[in-house]
Parts: C-alpha cells; structure tokens; sequence
C-alpha cells in the first residue's frame, strides 16, 4: 500500500475523522427530530458568541488539557491508560488535603501546593497498577478500570464517613480558607477587561499550557523522553537497547497519574473550592479522546482540548436552550474516539485510495 | 444470621449475578476468539433500553427481548467491522462504543417517551416475571432444603435459568465441537487457523455475533426482569464486573459461573449493610463493598491467585500477508 504524505497523516486523517463523527452525529439529531443546524448554532453561540460562554469553554479546555496530556504520555510507552478519571478523583482528594491543612496566607503558595499535592496523589493511584504492568504483566486497562472504581467507592467512604464536617448533610468536605480561593480570569487585571462576569476558568489554564510545553520538552528533549518514546514503539528493541523497562513503564505511568491528577486543581479549588463526590464527571475519560484527536501530540492536544471544551459547554448550552438531552455530548464524544481511534485505518484507507487515484492521473498525463 | 436471611441473601445472590453471568460468557467467546471487547458495558445499555422501549410498546417482553438481542448486535457488529475489518485498535473500539451506548440510549429514549431518557414501567405480559418451578410449593415444608428450593432456587425470571443453562452449553460449544476448537484456535493462534483453510475473520465474526446474543440477554434481562423498565446507565458498570469476573474466572466457563455468583453475592451484600455488620460484628462501610469484586479483580491480576493468562492472540488484528 502506498504511504500517505506527512501533511495528509497528520491534517488530514484528524480533520476527516472529526468530519465523519460530525456527520454521524448531525444524521443522530435529525434521527430524535432535531435540525442539526440549529444545534450547531446554539453551540458556537453558547460556548464562543461571548466572554462568559468562552470563561465556560477554557475553563473545561484546563482540565481536558491535562487528561488529555496523561493520556498522551502514557500512549508514547506503549499503555493505554483508562484510570485517568480515578486518578483525577484521588487528584482531587490530594487537593483538599492541601487546600484545608492550613489557612493558605496567599493563593500562590496554596496553588503550588495543592498541584504537587494533586500530582502526588494521581501518580499514587497510577503506581500501583504500574508496577504490576512492569513486574508482574497484570494488563494495565483492566487494572486501572478497575481502580477507577475503587477510587470511586473510596471517595464515597472518605466523604460521607471522614471528610464530611459534622451536621451537613450532603457529601462533600468542609469549604476550603479563603486563602486558598485560587483568581477566576475575571478577577486578574488587564484579563477582567474582557471577563466582565464570573467565569469558572482561572489560573490554572496557565498550568495547563505550561505542563503541555513541559511534556513536549521532555518527550522530545531529553534522553528519558526517547526511552520512553523507543520503547514505546517497540518493546524488545528498547530493552535491547539496554532501556530498563520496569523503570520506563513506571515513570511513564507515574507522569501520566500525576498529570490526570493535577486536573483537579482546576475544578476543586479553582471552581468547586471543596470536594464533592465524583469531582472529576468523566474529564478523565474524555483525556482518551483529546489525546487520540490531538495525535498524542502537546500541541494537538491543546488544540483538541479546546475543541472538546467547545463541545461540552456547547453540549450543556443545548441542554438549557433546546429539548436535545445534555447527553448529546457523550454521543459525539463516543463518536470522536471511535473515528480517530479505533477507525482511523478506515480513514488512512481511503485517503490512501484517493491520493492514488490522483497520483496515477499525473502519470497518465506524463 | 439467621437461616431466613441466608436465603433472602442467596436469592438476591442469584438474581443479581444473572446479567453479570450472561455478559461475562458473552466477553468468553470473543475474547476466547482474539478479540478484547471492554464494550459489553455499552451492548448491555442499548439491549435494556431497546427492550424496555419494545417491551413497553408491544406490550411482549418477548418482542422486547428480540429487540434488546437486535440493538446488542448492531453495537457488536461495529465493534466488529472497527476491529476485525479495519483491524483497528479493540480497546479504544470499545470505550468509544461505550460512550455511544451511554449517550444514545437517554436521547432515544427521551425522544421516544419524553420522561428524562427512561422508558415508563412495564407490566404483566410486558415482563419476564417469576416462574415457580414445579413441586416447589409442594416441598416448602420441607426442613432445610424445601425452603431452600422454593426461596432460592424456583421462583426467578426465565432468563436466570437460561443465563445457567448457558454455562454447560458453553463448555460443550468451545470444548466439544468443532466451530469451538476453532474459535480458541483463533484466539491463540490465527495463522494456523488461515493455514488450515478456516476463515479468521469468519470465525471472529461469528464469536462477536454470539457475544452481542449474549449482552442482548443480559440487558433485556436488566430492564425486563430484574426491573421493570429502562433507567438511564442502569447497567451501572456491570460490563466491567463482568470482565472482572472473566479474568477472574481465566476465560472459562464453569468458573466464569463461580465468579459471578461470587460477585453477585458481593452485591447482595452491598444491599444488606446490616446483615455484614451482624455476622462480622465490625461495622463494614457499604463502598467497601461495592469496590470488593474489583479489588479481587486486581488480586487476581497480579497473579497471587494462580495465574491469568489471557488468549493469546487477543487483541491483536490478524493480517493475512506481510
């Protein structure tokens, strides 16, 4: 089979499958009677028409831009890591262990803080199913699926029996000290110019786009990012190499908890500013689509954040301005992976096709 | 613990590791074929909501039941088509189908009934409903093992007697027929299976048909029997005790049945916080148990419990030349 040009792999096949998904879920709409038009507008207006809905979409773009790293960086060793969602929950659980230790006197020390917190916490809840990848062969999807459960059922027990101040009734822990309220972009200066209302996204954007440059710095930068890069392309040659890969899949793992877990800076201290149950509503999750959108690549996974975040504010924009059910989001979301992930053969195939039907005419003209 | 309670417990046992049962021997056959399937979730989805919405319009739960088995099969044969004929990448077919699942089955059902992405409650005919096996009132003063067979045994949907039924047919189809040495020789070896003249990509087709029969069964089971309509991710992760449980059970049959009775058993308890805490005298927090099955799960994995070895071509798509 004919290979494609490099722009069409990396454009191309993204922009395609996104098409398709599209198109799917436009045929879905028009399926439960709703014009897809109209949703579609309801969307860019919702999510992009002003400051507040872009406050909404940047703010979910934070978080899915560190799920979407944690995949990614899994991905270049090889392993498929599920367990971000439950590795963004004890994420979380890390953050309110910082956040209530101590009356914060300024909010940078608490952000610092709670994201080392956050990450510590994540990469503990990756190491586990790490190791017993790298010792003992234990499949690290079902692993850390199951520790997404396990994760679940523990904050279930932490908040309702541990963390839960005496005489509230709903599960979540104590509010966090004022000294720890983390600034929304509608409250930093030059920035409240075009933030005029409250907005959930906050400075934890920041982070996120500088953990992005990070991650490609080291993936592509340093000696330990081609380890993890070679092995990841192909394991005996790596260990032939003399690359340990008990060492790999453990730091490659711990990364990726530690990011996952770090989205949790995001949304319990800069929007929930204490810890409910089941935090993280799925973010961990869609971190598999934006890093199969992105190409597993910093940059595409910004950019493929961005475009989820579109999707989620605009999804909860229909929710409230339409009868279509708020679900539709998870729909186009299942329909994103499966197109960039599981189908993308199908697309390479018929680029593949085209591109030599072209090909041959330019010889027949010759 | 008194003896009553054993049984209310035992009954509940068997109830609720009936759809476990049928999606774990569902994930059997295509996993034992090659192909890894983290979609059984998603199937059991479709299948509950397709025959609660069926069931409820017809008025038959056995038109219900087709339907569940129809929508079950649709997701199988796109997990099929992603991973077989485009030889793509079987897990990440397989979350995605899940989302799909998750997704659709509210916006149908919203659109379809208008009541949040339920379906509205079905009864009489609409239902499995309990079958009462024969003599069982007959023998109920019987001491010890008349109640036992008419509390714990009779007394459930149809569909729990098929799901066991379905535990000997399995073991007879993959270890005594010929269709079954080929499917777990596909699974192993598949080059062999080509070498031999047997289509590969017929033989994992077929095991993901025979895998989504077997989620519709278990989510029809979800929405027509064990309740009584379709609620919104009413399977509620079971997709994923079911795999748990194939692991735990290393692919076969028989004991995939031990497994998920012990699972179901797990989450009987989990309803019963009271009775855990009289029989252990500690008082055990009810999320513990719930996550009980999944800690096992990993136990396993890590090979403190003999060894899961997993087919050994799974997850790999078979290309014919190179």
């Amino acid at each position: 089979m004919d290979r494609l040009p490099r722009w069409a792999d990396v454009v191309l096949v993204p922009v395609i499958s996104l098409l398709l998904a599209a198109i799917i879920s436009a045929l879905v709409l028009l399926a439960i009677g709703q014009s897809p038009v109209e949703a579609f507008n309801v969307m860019v207006e919702g999510a992009l028409g002003s400051a507040y809905g872009w406050g909404y979409t940047l703010y979910y773009t934070t978080s899915f831009i560190f799920t979407g790293l944690a995949v990614t960086v899994a991905f270049h060793a090889g392993l498929f890591n599920i367990g971000g969602e439950g590795q963004a929950q004890l994420g979380a659980l890390g953050v309110a262990l910082v956040c209530l230790s101590l009356d914060w006197p300024h909010w940078t020390l608490a952000l610092a803080a709670a994201t080392v917190g956050a990450a510590v916490f994540g990469a503990a809840w990756a190491a586990l199913p790490a190791y017993l990848q790298a010792k003992r062969g234990s499949h690290i999807v079902i692993t850390t699926i199951m520790f997404n459960y396990i994760a679940a059922a523990l904050l279930v027990y932490l908040l309702v029996d541990v963390l839960r101040p005496t005489g509230q009734m709903d599960p979540a822990s104590a509010r966090f000290p004022e000294g720890a309220h983390l600034p929304a972009l509608n409250e930093i200066p030059l920035v409240n110019l075009i933030f005029t209302k409250p907005v959930p996204a906050n400075v934890t954007l920041i982070i996120a786009l500088g953990m992005a440059v990070v991650v490609w710095a080291i993936l592509w930068r340093t000696r330990l990012g081609y380890q993890i890069r070679a092995f990841g392309k192909s394991e005996s040659a790596a260990r032939y190499a003399g690359i340990n890969p008990v060492f790999i899949i453990m730091v490659a793992m711990l990364m990726s908890g530690g990011l996952a877990g770090m989205m949790s800076v995001n949304n319990v201290m800069g929007e929930a500013e204490r810890l409910l149950q089941n935090s993280s509503e799925g973010a961990g999750f869609i971190g598999i689509a934006v890093a199969l959108m992105g190409r597993n690549h910093p940059l595409g996974v910004v950019l493929a954040a961005l475009l989820f975040g579109f999707l989620y504010q605009g999804g909860a924009e229909l929710g409230l301005w339409t009868s279509i059910p708020i679900e539709m989001r998870i729909v186009v979301q299942g329909l994103v992976i499966l197109f960039t992930g599981a189908l993308d053969v199908m697309v390479r195939m018929l680029l593949t096709r085209i591109f030599g039907l072209f090909r041959s005419q330019k010889l027949g003209a010759a | 613990m008194e003896y009553a309670t054993l049984l209310q417990l035992l009954d509940s046992t068997l109830r609720l590791a009936t759809p476990l049962l049928l999606a774990c021997l569902a994930g059997l056959f295509s996993e034992r074929s090659g192909i890894f399937d983290i979609g059984l979730e998603g199937k059991m989805l479709a299948a509950a909501m397709a025959s609660g919405a069926v069931a409820f319009l017809t008025g038959s739960v056995w038109l219900g039941l087709l339907a569940g088995i129809g929508a079950s099969l649709i997701f199988a044969l796109i997990h099929g088509v992603a991973s077989i004929t485009f030889r793509g990448n079987q897990l990440i077919s397989g979350v995605a189908l899940n989302f799909l699942a998750s997704g659709i089955t509210v916006l149908v059902a919203q659109r379809m009934f208008g009541q949040g992405g339920r379906t509205p409650p079905l009864s009489g005919d609409a239902r499995f409903n309990p079958v009462t096996l024969p003599f069982a009132e007959a023998l109920k003063e019987v001491p010890i093992l008349g109640p036992l067979y008419f509390e714990v045994i009779s007394g459930h949907s149809l569909l729990v007697y098929v799901a066991i039924a379905m535990v000997p047919l399995s073991w007879w189809v993959l270890n005594r027929t010929r269709f079954g040495l080929r499917l777990r020789a596909v699974g192993e070896n598949p080059a062999a299976v080509d070498t031999a003249g047997v289509s590969v990509v017929g033989m994992r087709f077929a095991a993901v048909a025979i895998t989504g029969v077997l989620c519709g069964l278990a989510g029809a089971y979800m929405a027509t029997a064990l309740q009584a309509g379709f609620g919104r991710e009413m399977t509620a992760g079971r997709g994923y005790i079911a795999l748990a449980a194939l692991i735990f059970a290393k692919w076969r049959p028989v004991a995939a049945l031990w497994a998920c009775l012990l699972f179901g058993f797990f989450q009987a308890l989990a309803l019963r916080p009271d009775v855990v805490q009289a029989v252990v005298q500690v008082k055990v927090p009810v999320p513990f148990l719930d996550a009980l099955p999944y800690i096992l799960t990993v136990i396993v994995l890590a090979g403190f419990i003999g060894k899961a070895i997993p087919p050994r071509a799974g997850g790999e798509p078979y290309v014919k030349e190179r």
